[in-house]
């Protein structure tokens, strides 16, 4: 028999998730610390061997580790485990084992054995990777599992016969484990293998390289006049076997681009390294065969492995990160549907229009709906912009990607999920259009014009030599094209802009390629999204005024607030959810405009303005103090208020202000216009500001700045944004958490990095600048290379000390200037963004 | 001096196997997490253990 099968977990009743659990809560001490997930226990603790916990699902998460042999998981880090928010209802993920979804979801089935790979947002230390790699052990069936921390990644195999998905996404669940399961992850599952063809192609130039030095080495010091003409022999058909993979496999990218460009009659970068990589081989290999010399074998590896360097340095990934999500990312995989009087859940994508749905507080609406019944409270900011919940009435229309807040509401779709109102965003046509990276390259810019020069010389020195020698023409011809392969030239910009990228990712301002740090050196506009962008969202900014609260007293604005929908309340327990735990509330009422108020236990709590307060005999004081104001009394006694500080994120002003000298500035907002004056204010008369935005407006708005002739950044947060993020040249996404969902964007910033905004539009040009500069040091290189080679007296050692000579020289004064540069520019010291979120 | 003809290709059979070895170890994905294993080593001595006592019940 199995011992404590997890699933008995699923079927228990959902009594800890319940608000009414507290109870009293007289005072204790000081509350105990949950032994599970370090949360301070409140209301009931339950005890288990003399350790406390804060719920049930902790308890029980204890337990069953404990009964396996799991101990261990506490002793690796001191309150490890996740504290299980909601419980699992045994059918809860059963829509999971339907053919059609789990399909799509694995990554490989045979029927028997399933391979599969969740997002595991709440694995934050090493005892949950231990946990997660141990799960064979709590659930017969389930086979290896392994962990990508770096991802948040958890890739596991089970037994089809002897579990289902559903049982193991419900015993991650219960574990607090819970997988991130969207709408999207049911499509492109094809993860291709990032880097892994570059280190091959590296690690074959570099083996290469490595070896043909040592050998060549032994040539330049004379020692084949030591052991006989064999030995040079020799080592010239290995360097030239040797050199073969590199010509062929290494570089293969800089022939197929090579080629693309020609066929576009364009001369890219990699023409001129294409064509002095085919120089450098023929000659060489026809110096070997001809037994004239040795060649140039070991300059043309080390070119290629220093190029492919460059590469593997620029190509800086954000494993955290996704710059390409839309709609789908931000939908969940289930839905709660109504049918026959019962609730199932169900895979969003088998709903159909006129099922009815039942949406809790705080989930989305999946598809655009109509109201049928409940108190619904829409919350559309992340899609439209609007700050402040909307109420509907039963009857109403309802969009999908607004969210719920207040009870749960049943709604019946009227239209399927991908022809609703929010998706229609993505039929625009900038999101047909797919982002080519493009050509038009600081270093292709530059290549165009030196590549003609090279050609030219060469031409140029084959006729001036061939009266004399037509061996020498050739010599020369060859020489010229060897000497003048742009490798310091195509190093610089990979460098330079490799570098710049790490210094910004420290900064926590993350940027998806070096294209677009070049883009970014060009922009003259910038437009900027209200709400979530330049006003703060949520709480961080909330402060309380007067004698410190206790922790009861805490408990009880909590309780209260949460059962407002008011933005102000909302925040004020949203600003307390962490720590405090809900207790009953009797006879709570709400007074639109003046306040809100409730009894708890036998006390009475009133919180709101500080006139309505005073109709009650209740003294507000009134200072002069910034910001939105929420006054709090208990049992009639005024306690101080909560200052809720100007929405403004700190240091938006100075951000405008710097930016204001060299940009044209504009402001979109899909809120109401009732800040209009003051944003005019912060921005200036000269910039346009418009409110009501739709997104698709928002999209046409970009537009037409790119008309006028601007080179547009965009900086927005929502859904809302996403087409104006897609349609702009630099899309700005702005993130409360990095790991957070965020909009199809060029550029991910996290909140507190949004002053630095102005600082890195700078930073970016600078880094530009640097580029330039160095191009100028490789091109002072090649004029030097090219005059000993167009006088036909190229020998290989000069080819090798004066290749790695620039190419060193050059990577070191791009990596040096920029690194120096970043910590001119204002940008503020590095810093490390917390990972270590524990809520999902 | 002759030796010379007979070291060199040694000395490449040799660095092939390292060739080798490095072409596996990137076709097995090492190259694309290399912060896990760091954390996995501290904890592998526990994985054992308990596995044992686990097996005797029943």
């Amino acid at each position: 028999m199995e011992r404590n099968s997890s699933a008995d977990l699923l079927d228990q009743p959902a009594a800890w998730s319940d608000p009414a659990i507290a109870g009293d809560s007289s005072a204790t001490a000081e509350p105990a610390r949950c032994f599970h997930c370090g949360t301070r226990c409140r209301g009931e603790v339950f005890t288990l061997l003399e350790k406390s916990f804060c719920c049930q699902g902790c308890k029980t998460v204890f337990e069953i580790l404990s009964e396996n042999g799991l101990n261990d998981f506490y002793s690796l880090s001191e309150n490890a485990g996740v504290r299980v928010k909601r419980a699992t209802r045994a059918d809860q993920f059963s829509y999971l084992d339907a053919p059609a979804v789990l399909e799509r979801l694995v990554n490989f089935t045979n029927g028997k054995l399933t391979r599969i790979t969740f997002h595991i947002p709440s694995m934050h230390c090493i005892a949950c990777v231990w946990l997660l790699e141990n799960l064979f052990r709590l659930k017969a069936g389930i086979g290896q599992s392994q962990v990508n921390f770096p991802r948040k990644e958890l890739s596991l195999s089970f037994e089809n016969e002897k579990v289902k998905l559903s049982e193991v996404v419900g015993l991650l669940a219960a574990l607090g484990y819970e997988p991130e399961l969207k709408f999207s992850d049911l499509e492109n599952h094809a993860k291709k293998p990032v880097n892994r063809r570059l280190w091959l192609q590296m690690g074959i130039a570099g083996f290469a390289f490595g070896n043909i030095m040592l050998f060549s080495i032994s040539a330049y010091l004379g020692l084949d006049s030591f052991s006989g003409p064999g030995f040079k022999k020799l080592v010239g058909y290995i360097s030239l076997f040797l050199a073969l993979p590199v010509v062929t496999y290494s570089a293969w990218d800089y022939w197929r681009s090579s080629i693309i460009s020609l066929r576009q009659k364009l001369l890219t970068i990699d023409v001129p390294i294409a064509a002095g990589i085919l120089a450098i081989y023929a000659q060489s290999a026809y110096e070997v065969l001809s037994g004239v010399g040795e060649g140039y074998f070991d300059s043309l590896c080390g070119l290629i492995f220093f190029l492919l360097c460059g590469r593997l340095f620029q190509q800086k990934t954000y494993d955290r990160l996704a710059f390409d999500r839309d709609y789908k990312s931000f939908f969940p995989l289930s839905v709660t549907r109504i049918a026959h009087g019962t609730e199932e859940t169900a895979a969003l994508a088998q709903v159909e229009t006129g099922d009815h749905l039942l949406v809790r507080n705080g989930e989305l609406i999946p598809a655009d709906a109509r109201l049928v019944s409940g108190a619904a409270v829409i919350d559309y900011s992340f899609v439209t912009g609007e700050s402040e919940p909307v109420e509907k009435q039963a009857g109403d229309h309802l969009y999908a990607g607004g969210r719920q807040m207040g009870g749960a509401i049943e709604i019946e779709t009227v239209k399927a999920v991908s022809q609703s109102y929010l998706t229609s965003l993505w039929n625009q046509e900038a999101f047909r259009k797919e982002n080519s990276e493009t050509l038009a390259t600081l270093t292709n810019i530059f290549s165009e014009r030196f590549t003609r020069i090279v050609i030219a010389i060469a031409a140029g020195s084959a006729v001036f030599w061939w009266p004399t020698s037509p061996a020498l023409a050739i010599k020369a011809f060859t020489s010229v094209l060897i000497v003048a392969c742009p490798c310091a030239l195509a190093l610089a910009a990979p460098f330079t802009l490799g570098t710049a990228l790490r210094a910004l990712g420290k900064r926590n301002i993350f940027v998806k390629s070096p294209v677009v740090l070049e883009t970014l050196a060009r922009v003259t506009a910038v437009v900027f999204d209200k709400t979530g962008t330049l006003t703060a969202a949520g709480a961080g900014s909330i402060r309380f005024e007067g004698n410190a609260l206790n922790d009861q007293e805490k408990g009880w604005v909590f309780s209260l607030s949460r059962h407002s929908t008011h933005p102000y309340a909302v925040r004020i327990s949203e600003a307390l959810a962490e720590e405090q735990y809900p207790q009953v509330v009797r006879s709570f009422l709400e007074t639109t405009g003046c306040g809100i108020e409730a009894n708890i236990g036998s006390n009475e709590i009133w919180m709101g303005s500080a006139a309505w307060l005073a109709t009650r005999n209740v003294a507000a004081p009134k200072g002069a103090m910034k910001g939105s104001h929420v006054h709090l009394a208990i049992n009639g006694t005024y306690r101080g208020c909560f200052v809720l500080a100007s929405a403004l994120r700190e240091e938006t002003e100075q951000l405008i202000g710097s930016l204001r000298a060299n940009h044209q500035l504009a402001l979109l907002s899909g809120d109401n216009d009732k800040d209009r004056a003051k944003f005019q204010a912060l921005f200036g008369t000269e910039s346009r500001l418009a409110f009501n935005q739709s997104p698709v407006e928002k999209l046409a708005f970009i537009r037409s700045l790119q008309g006028e002739g601007n080179t547009v950044m965009m900086v927005g947060d929502g859904l809302n944004d996403a087409g104006a993020l897609k349609q702009s040249d630099v899309g700005v996404a702005v993130v409360e958490r990095i790991s957070a969902f965020s909009p199809a964007s060029d550029i991910i910033v996290a909140a507190g990095a949004v002053p630095k905004l102005a600082a890195a539009l700078k930073f970016s040009k600078g880094a530009v600048r640097i580029v330039r500069v160095s191009f100028l040091i490789s091109g002072f290189y090649n004029v030097i290379g090219i005059a000993i080679a167009a006088s036909g007296s190229l020998s290989p050692i000069v080819c090798a000390i004066l290749m790695p000579l620039s190419s060193v020289s050059v990577v070191g004064f791009a990596c040096g200037a920029t690194a120096w540069l970043g910590r001119r520019s204002g940008l503020g010291e590095p810093s490390q963004f917390q990972s270590k979120n524990k809520q999902p | 001096m002759s030796v010379i003809f007979l070291l060199i290709p040694l000395s490449i059979v040799l660095a092939a196997c390292f060739l080798g070895a490095f072409i596996w170890a990137v076709r097995s994905g090492q190259y694309e997490d290399t912060c896990t294993p760091s954390m996995r080593l501290l904890t592998e001595e526990r994985a054992v253990k308990n596995f044992k006592e686990k097996a005797e019940l029943p």
